[in-house]
């Protein structure tokens, strides 16, 4: 039996422990935020925290979140009014959206970490979340302005 | 299971008007007979983009697929706008595929193109019909009651809203086209307006239902392994492996299509699970014995060589004007050069997905989906009922780029709900989605020119070789259809005197689809940079170049006697080939980018492609930064845009600096090979795409702005970046890149 937190509730898994994180928030308890973009780590529309950092749900395995703290998109913010989307949403970030959950959650991750990050640090912190709608320049705008850096 | 209610209500006109809404179709509006009306589904017509309900609430259906354009926001945006209501209360619902509503097929950037007119008649038709209700109601003349912003009011301070009118409004009759009054540009409230999409605050918040979220009750799910090589069936299969995984219920073989593939499942053996892990898991765990069919063979280097060389050689001449050969015999400076395009995939971010209810003989499917239409037509072929008995409903797309109006997934769903007599979704890995894509093609052309004194062309010939979309639906196709031909090739609108395109046969080994600007992405990057190469020979600057290649302003009729010239379906009186709009991008974009200050060299590039496809006019100017150690950057694009007149500037925007990686992808990174058959490509490791680090850091939109008609805007921002970029890399270095991706060269 594995025990985590999602979103702040206590959650019990008795499945697969190899089956990735993403499949039991989307398929188990219908958290379908966090999205399957590639299954192998690359392409960061997956992206949750666990226990606050930034992580590839679609590459980890539910035994390694045993006792583990899972934020979702859903989590971030009750009213979706944390900064980095308000910021998103000023900015008229999303095409299609797919990726823009893990977009979001990898951002939130880099502002925890680098409060008033750099070009370069955008770059190597965002590199793993792909946008085939192409809305970089867009998120690059959205991350200055949360951050509160110019533009 | 709330989400499951959301995503079936959404799809079901019956449950979306009151019994008391008005409803209103634009295309049964102002010239439909009363008879058509069908009272199936609501109080007046159920052929609906419009609907009014007694509250105010006004219902605006949208008939076209979300996939990041803005679509099924702004055409309810322009028709909230003709009836002068109140975007507050405007509630956008997606219709399920129904061919009353027209096409619904979203692609071709065609949206805003084809339903303008008709959106505008159904909002115009319904401000008019509550103007007269409430002038009736008052005993007034209608010509003294005014609809404005949700309200209709008379000089006698009398008012009403559209909800309190909606019910005498249905018993109007239906105004004649010559009644309607449009609004003009002043009156606007959300045309030409920053209006945020109904669905960017749920994208923000993980809220979007796309085809992966869809969810029904007592829902299975399916992974299914399809020959590694196309056109393949099974022989045999062992199972036992696959079932021991757990959650695994079954296995499901599916057929091979038979020819012409269209959209029907590639067939395989299918795995039946409790959830998407298990579906997936147990699917690993077959052994399947395949009949491998003809492709087998197929070597997509050893096919580069044969298209190469095929470029090289006379074909089929498909469009002549003047007397190229004698031109170029007669002793003029003759260049050429021979261009590559790699064979490439859509990859959208969310992989093809699709639930799929087969019941009491009739088939429900809630899918991501550019064309439900075209799910219907499919499905029901391959299950052998009618088309009415297929209900599509259209949940978000994550992105389609043209990979998503090919339904295939659907009819995999369907097939497999049949047989287990449950709902089945269907969910492609990313692996999946690679190796088994409707392809964009590969292409090789060979460009000659003969140029005069001061480098301009005299003669051209552009001979072009690509399997061809056509051979999705004939799988006898070898030679290119005319809409094909019709991308930016044989309307190429040049000043010049002698001109031949020849097309050569190239059979098909795997799928072939249209994927983002299509046949413009090959014919736009061996056109501009020859074009570029013409100007470096004559020393030219290439703005100035480019203007006198198009000569003076004239409206061009590409077709020599014989030939057939697509024009996106339009007839070249409605949408002509204007060269002095294409001029114009050019000279905009020159003049935004500060083209005639930018000095290129020492590892710092400027280029330009200037290309009019789907109706639309559009230059590129592309910088570049080489970094020294074989890569570089692009720190600016400017794009300069005619696409007619514009409903959502900052969409059109977003969709371009979309386009500029796009673009930047297929110059740097993308490539799809084949080997014994096989796509060797598998996930966005081998198959790449423009991360943050290489798109471009910033691309200026710059709207031409334009009353002309609405034109294409999701895909004709494409073309030109390719061989922008390329032209910016020559300038940068010296060095030319003829054949794409970029990241095969050691860049200088």
């Amino acid at each position: 039996m594995i025990r985590l937190k999602v979103n702040g509730s206590g959650r019990q898994f008795d499945g697969d422990p190899a089956m990735p994180l993403l499949w039991y928030l989307r398929d188990l308890l219908d958290l379908t935020g966090t999205k399957f973009g590639c299954g192998a780590g690359q392409c960061g529309a997956c992206t949750v925290h666990v226990n606050g950092s930034p992580t590839r749900a679609c590459v980890t395995p539910m035994k390694a979140v045993s006792g583990k703290n899972i934020t979702t998109i859903e989590g971030l913010s009750p009213e979706g009014k944390h900064p980095v989307q308000e910021a998103w949403k000023a900015c008229h970030v999303p095409q299609c959206g797919y990726c823009q959950s893990g977009q979001i959650m990898q951002a939130v991750a880099l502002l925890k970490d680098k409060p008033k990050p750099s070009d370069a640090d955008i770059d190597k912190a965002m590199q793993g979340n792909i946008c085939r709608c192409g809305t970089y320049q867009r998120i690059r705008k959205a991350i200055k302005m949360a951050a509160g850096v110019n533009a | 299971m709330s989400r499951v209610e959301t995503v079936s209500r959404r799809g079901f006109l019956e449950s979306m008007f009151s019994a008391g809404a008005l409803v209103l179709g634009a295309g049964s509006l102002p010239f439909q007979a009363e008879g058509a009306v069908d009272a199936t589904r609501a109080v007046w017509n159920p052929s609906v983009y419009l609907g009014i309900e007694t509250d105010g609430t006004v219902i605006a259906v949208a008939h076209r697929s979300e996939m990041g354009t803005g679509i099924r926001s702004v055409l309810p945006m322009l028709l909230a706008d003709e009836l002068d209501a109140d975007w507050s209360k405007v509630k956008v619902q997606q219709a399920i595929g129904d061919e009353k509503y027209g096409s619904q097929n979203t692609d071709g950037s065609c949206s805003i193109r084809d339903f303008y007119d008709a959106i505008r008649d159904a909002g115009a038709s319904a401000r008019l019909m509550l103007e007269r209700a409430a002038a009736s109601k008052w005993g007034v003349p209608a010509s003294e009651c005014k609809a404005s912003n949700h309200f209709v009011t008379h000089a006698s301070g009398k008012k009403l809203g559209y909800g309190e009118l909606a019910s005498l409004a249905k018993q109007q009759p239906v105004p004649a086209k010559a009644d309607l009054r449009h609004k003009s540009e002043a009156e606007f409230r959300y045309v030409g307006k920053e209006v945020a999409t109904i669905d960017r605050d749920d994208l923000c918040m993980g809220k979007g239902t796309f085809g992966m979220d869809a969810k029904v009750p007592g829902m299975v799910y399916a992974s299914i392994e399809r020959s590694p090589v196309y056109g393949g069936k099974v022989k045999s299969h062992d199972d036992s492996e696959a079932k021991k995984v757990k959650g695994v219920q079954q296995t499901v073989v599916i057929d091979r299509f038979k020819e012409p593939q269209i959209f029907q499942q590639l067939g395989g053996v299918a795995v039946i699970a409790d959830n998407t892990w298990s579906a997936m898991q147990g699917r690993k765990k077959l052994k399947v014995d395949w009949d491998l069919g003809p492709n087998a063979g197929y070597d997509s280097e050893a096919y580069r060589k044969e298209l190469v060389e095929k470029a090289r050689q006379p074909q089929k001449v498909v469009r002549n004007i003047g007397d190229v050969d004698k031109v170029l015999a007669s002793g003029a400076k003759v260049i050429e050069a021979d261009y590559y395009v790699p064979m490439l995939a859509h990859a959208a971010m969310e992989p093809p997905a699709a639930v799929a209810e087969f019941k009491d003989g009739k088939v429900t499917a809630w899918t991501a989906t550019q064309n439900p239409q075209a799910v219907q037509d499919a499905v029901s072929a391959a299950m052998g009922i009618a088309k009415k008995d297929v209900v599509c409903n259209v949940t978000l797309l994550g992105g389609g780029f043209g990979r998503k109006s090919k339904p295939d997934y659907v009819v995999e769903a369907a097939m497999l709900s049949k047989k287990v007599g449950k709902p089945v979704k269907v969910v492609w890995s990313r692996e999946e989605d690679i190796k088994f894509d409707y392809f964009h093609a590969v292409a090789a052309m060979h460009m000659k020119a003969a140029v005069d004194g001061k480098g301009k062309p005299t003669a051209w010939l552009h001979r072009s070789v690509f399997p061809t979309i056509g051979s999705t639906f004939d799988a006898s196709a070898t030679y290119g259809q005319e809409f094909e031909m019709g991308m930016g090739w044989n309307d190429l609108p040049y000043d010049i005197p002698n001109h031949r395109a020849e097309n050569g046969p190239a059979k098909n080994h795997v799928r072939i689809g249209w994927m983002r600007s299509v046949a413009n992405i090959y014919h736009a990057f061996a056109i501009h940079s020859f074009v570029d190469e013409l100007a470096a020979a004559a020393g030219r600057d290439r703005v100035e170049y480019i203007l006198d290649l198009i000569g003076p302003a004239r409206n061009v009729d590409p077709k020599p006697e014989g030939m057939k010239y697509w024009n996106n379906d339009q007839p070249l009186d409605k949408f002509p080939i204007e060269t002095q709009r294409l001029r114009r991008v050019v000279e905009v974009v020159a003049e935004k980018s500060g083209w005639a200050k930018q000095k290129s060299g020492n590892g710092r590039g400027w280029g330009i492609a200037a290309h009019r496809s789907f109706l639309s006019y559009v230059a590129a100017v592309v910088e570049v930064e080489m970094d020294g150690k074989g890569g570089f950057r692009i720190p600016n694009v400017h794009i300069a845009s005619d696409s007619g007149l514009i409903i959502s500037p900052d969409r059109v925007k977003s969709q371009h600096e979309g386009a500029a990686v796009f673009g930047a992808s297929i110059a740097m990174l993308g490539e799809i090979t084949a080997a014994n058959g096989r796509i060797v490509q598998s996930n966005f490791h081998d198959y790449q795409v423009a991360r943050m680090h290489q798109a471009p850091v910033q691309t200026h939109v710059h709207i031409i702005p334009s009353k002309q008609r609405p034109a294409g805007v999701g895909e004709p921002g494409v073309p030109p970046v390719p061989p922008a970029i390329c032209n910016a890399i020559f300038a940068a270095t010296g060095k030319r890149y003829r054949d794409l991706p970029l990241k095969k060269h050691k860049l200088a």
